[in-house]
């Protein structure tokens, strides 16, 4: 009881003080579905008409669900590309005696703490003259190529903590190589592996500089584009709709993070849980 | 199947650790390498198996040199000292992976499986993961699956060494019972002595890369090549004295000992430095020669006594006798040494 009576003051500072933020989650919601008299807080009635953006496309704009739907592609692709490889790389430089490998490790290393932005202009120039420039398999070509140092990383953190003789055994009892990795050693590293995707298909959501300077056209806009224009514009500046799409872009980063929070945890256990 | 190393030599860079090992296992027996840590034990397994590529040297398999086969197409199974079970697959899965590797029926696969696991007694535990299992059983899953594909050679790398006394017992006659059973060509790697004098046909003593001695458990006992060989073996281990040749005698001159020199044995020149090895069993109330000296130490082991005695020149012998009372700590004792069957060694070790 002395605990809980001693710990009240902190409480009630720490609650005064993450007020404001609670307040704005609050107010992003209640803005969304309800109008506000000019120069006033407190709504007075209720609407959806900030929401209409989900069944009309206002003229000059892509679709919402093109957008969406060009969002996921980009991060479903980004996280398959950086998990297929990663999952590879990662075990080779682990296990396998490849010439150069300290040079690889440390290469990865640097590529990981390099600020992809100082590329931006180089990587513009090569997709225009690769013809990729404007297109989604250009954008996530970079996006994966920007993850991957840190996949691969990862990766053969985990790599390393599977036993040797595992697969020594495996090769005794007559598997190949590769057969070895794909039913012995890739079933160890399943936390990894879907850490790993998770992280890369967040990382593929959130992702806005590369395709807004490397993808920016209509087809091909991603969510992050699309919100952006939206205060970009200056002609029908709507702060409702821009919550409103807000929202709808964190849905479903937010149900991920529900549901596989545990998992995600488990990046840091580095374990061969599973 | 005969296995043949020919002057085997391994080394990992610049660090010669095995050289021109030569070392000939007879079809359907069971060699223990036996030897202190870091002497290369593992290393010769691993060079059978293909694991390690051999730096010199060949290695047969009956008349076939596989040398530069690859591990694959050996058929070596291997059983390694942490048992290396898939640890997502089930008990059955473990010991079907070789044989669905090898894409056999399915049924057929089953049956073997089967049949394998009734071999190592783990019928009723087929359906649970590695993680479920005690050590012995572990063990057990191990051996099936390293024997369940028919190898042409068995390899066991200290496959005791992580269980209990009790246990390790149980399993030391079941690995022999296996290995008579199938009649397979197997090499147990070991640092336990009495594991190698218990379950093997023959013992290859082994130190520093070389093998020092190769004999049957029995011979490599009563006739150590070095005093190596004969510090290895033996539980309580036998005890050394510093000594020297004296007309025609063994002296050890400041403890007032004289022990003839034991049939068989070299007579060394007058005033050579020897090194006498004595077993615990041949020091006791019988003999013919007497040794004084004070009991500073007495551990009962229930039916036997195990006894130090301190020499008057301060060197310890050890003594094993039928338990009795009237010996007790700090005593004087004057007991015998059956003089006809101790050990003498040069200063280098070597037998003479
Ligand atoms: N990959 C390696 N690189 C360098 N040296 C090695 C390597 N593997 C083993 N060695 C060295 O070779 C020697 C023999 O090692 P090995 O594993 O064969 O010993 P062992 O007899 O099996 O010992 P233990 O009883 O402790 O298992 C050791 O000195 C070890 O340090
Ligand atoms: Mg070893």
């Amino acid at each position: 009881m002395t605990g809980h009576l001693r710990s009240w003051p902190i409480v009630l500072a720490l609650s005064v003080a993450s007020a404001p933020l609670v307040l704005m989650y609050v107010y992003l919601f209640v803005d969304t579905v309800t109008n506000a008299p000019p120069g006033s807080f407190v709504p007075n009635e209720f609407t959806l008409e900030h929401w209409s953006f989900l069944w009309h496309t206002p003229r000059g704009r892509p679709s919402i669900w093109r957008v969406t739907l060009n969002s996921l592609l980009f991060a479903t692709s980004t996280a398959a590309l950086v998990v297929v490889i990663s999952s590879m790389a990662g075990y080779v430089l682990s296990r396998l005696n490849v010439p150069a490998r300290g040079f690889f490790l440390a290469g990865v290393m640097v590529l990981h703490a390099f600020p992809a932005i100082t590329l931006i202009v180089a990587i513009f120039l090569v997709l225009q003259v690769v013809g990729l420039y404007n297109t989604l398999i250009g954008v996530i070509l970079v996006k994966a190529a920007i993850d991957m140092p840190l996949g691969i990383w990862l990766m053969k953190g985990f790599y390393d903590t599977v036993p040797w003789e595992i697969e020594m055994a495996g090769i005794q009892d007559g598997a190949s190589r590769f057969t070895v990795w794909r039913k012995l050693v890739l079933p160890q590293v399943k936390p990894g592996i879907f850490a790993l995707a998770l992280f890369a298909f967040l990382l593929g959501w959130g992702e806005f500089i590369l395709p807004q300077v490397l993808a920016p056209g209509g087809d091909v806009q991603v969510l992050s584009v699309y919100l952006a224009s939206l205060i970009a514009d200056d002609n029908n500046f709507d702060m409702a709709l821009f919550k409103s799409v807000g929202l709808f872009y964190m849905a479903p980063v937010l149900i991920l993070f529900f549901f596989f929070q545990g998992h995600l945890m488990n990046i840091y256990g580095g374990g061969t849980k599973g | 199947m005969r296995i043949l190393l020919d002057k085997f030599s391994k080394s990992f860079g610049d660090v010669r650790v095995i050289e021109d090992m030569t070392l000939e296992v007879n079809d359907g027996e069971m060699l223990a390498l036996l030897g202190p840590s870091g002497c290369g034990k593992s290393t010769t397994l691993f060079a059978i198996c293909g694991i390690h590529k051999v730096s010199g040297g060949r290695i047969f398999f009956g008349e076939r040199d596989m040398t530069d086969v690859p591990s694959q197409e050996r058929n070596v199974g291997v059983v390694f000292q942490s048992y290396a079970l898939y640890p997502h697959m089930t008990v059955a899965e473990n010991i079907a992976f070789p044989l669905r590797i090898r894409k056999l029926p399915e049924a057929e696969v089953k049956r073997q499986m089967e049949e394998m696991a009734r071999l190592v007694h783990i019928e009723e535990l087929l359906g649970r993961r590695p993680a479920e299992l005690s050590g012995g059983q572990q063990q057990r899953v191990a051996l099936a699956r390293a024997l369940v594909r028919r190898p042409n050679v068995l390899l066991l790398d200290e496959p005791l060494a992580n269980l209990d006394a009790k246990l390790r017992l149980e399993m030391r006659s079941e690995i022999r019972r296996i290995q008579l059973e199938t009649g397979i060509t197997a090499i147990l790697v070991t640092h336990d002595q009495v594991e190698a004098m218990s379950m093997c046909d023959r013992i290859a003593i082994m130190n520093a890369g070389r093998i020092i001695q190769i004999a049957t458990p029995q011979e490599m006992y009563r006739n150590p090549r070095t005093a190596f060989v004969a510090g290895f073996l033996g539980n309580p281990p036998i005890a050394f004295l510093d000594a020297v040749a004296r007309d025609g005698w063994l002296a050890v001159e400041d403890a007032d000992i004289r022990l003839p020199v034991p049939p068989g044995t070299r007579t060394p020149p007058d005033g050579t430095p020897v090194v006498l090895g004595i077993r615990p069993e041949t020091l006791g109330r019988e003999g013919d020669a007497p040794i004084r000296g004070r009991v500073t130490f007495v551990e009962t082991q229930g039916r036997e006594n195990l006894y130090d005695i301190t020499l008057a020149n301060g060197s310890v012998l050890r003594s094993i006798q039928r338990v009795s009372d009237d010996v007790s700590l700090n005593d004087e004792v004057e007991w015998r040494v059956r003089s006809d069957q101790i050990f003498v060694f040069s200063q280098n070790g070597e037998r003479l």
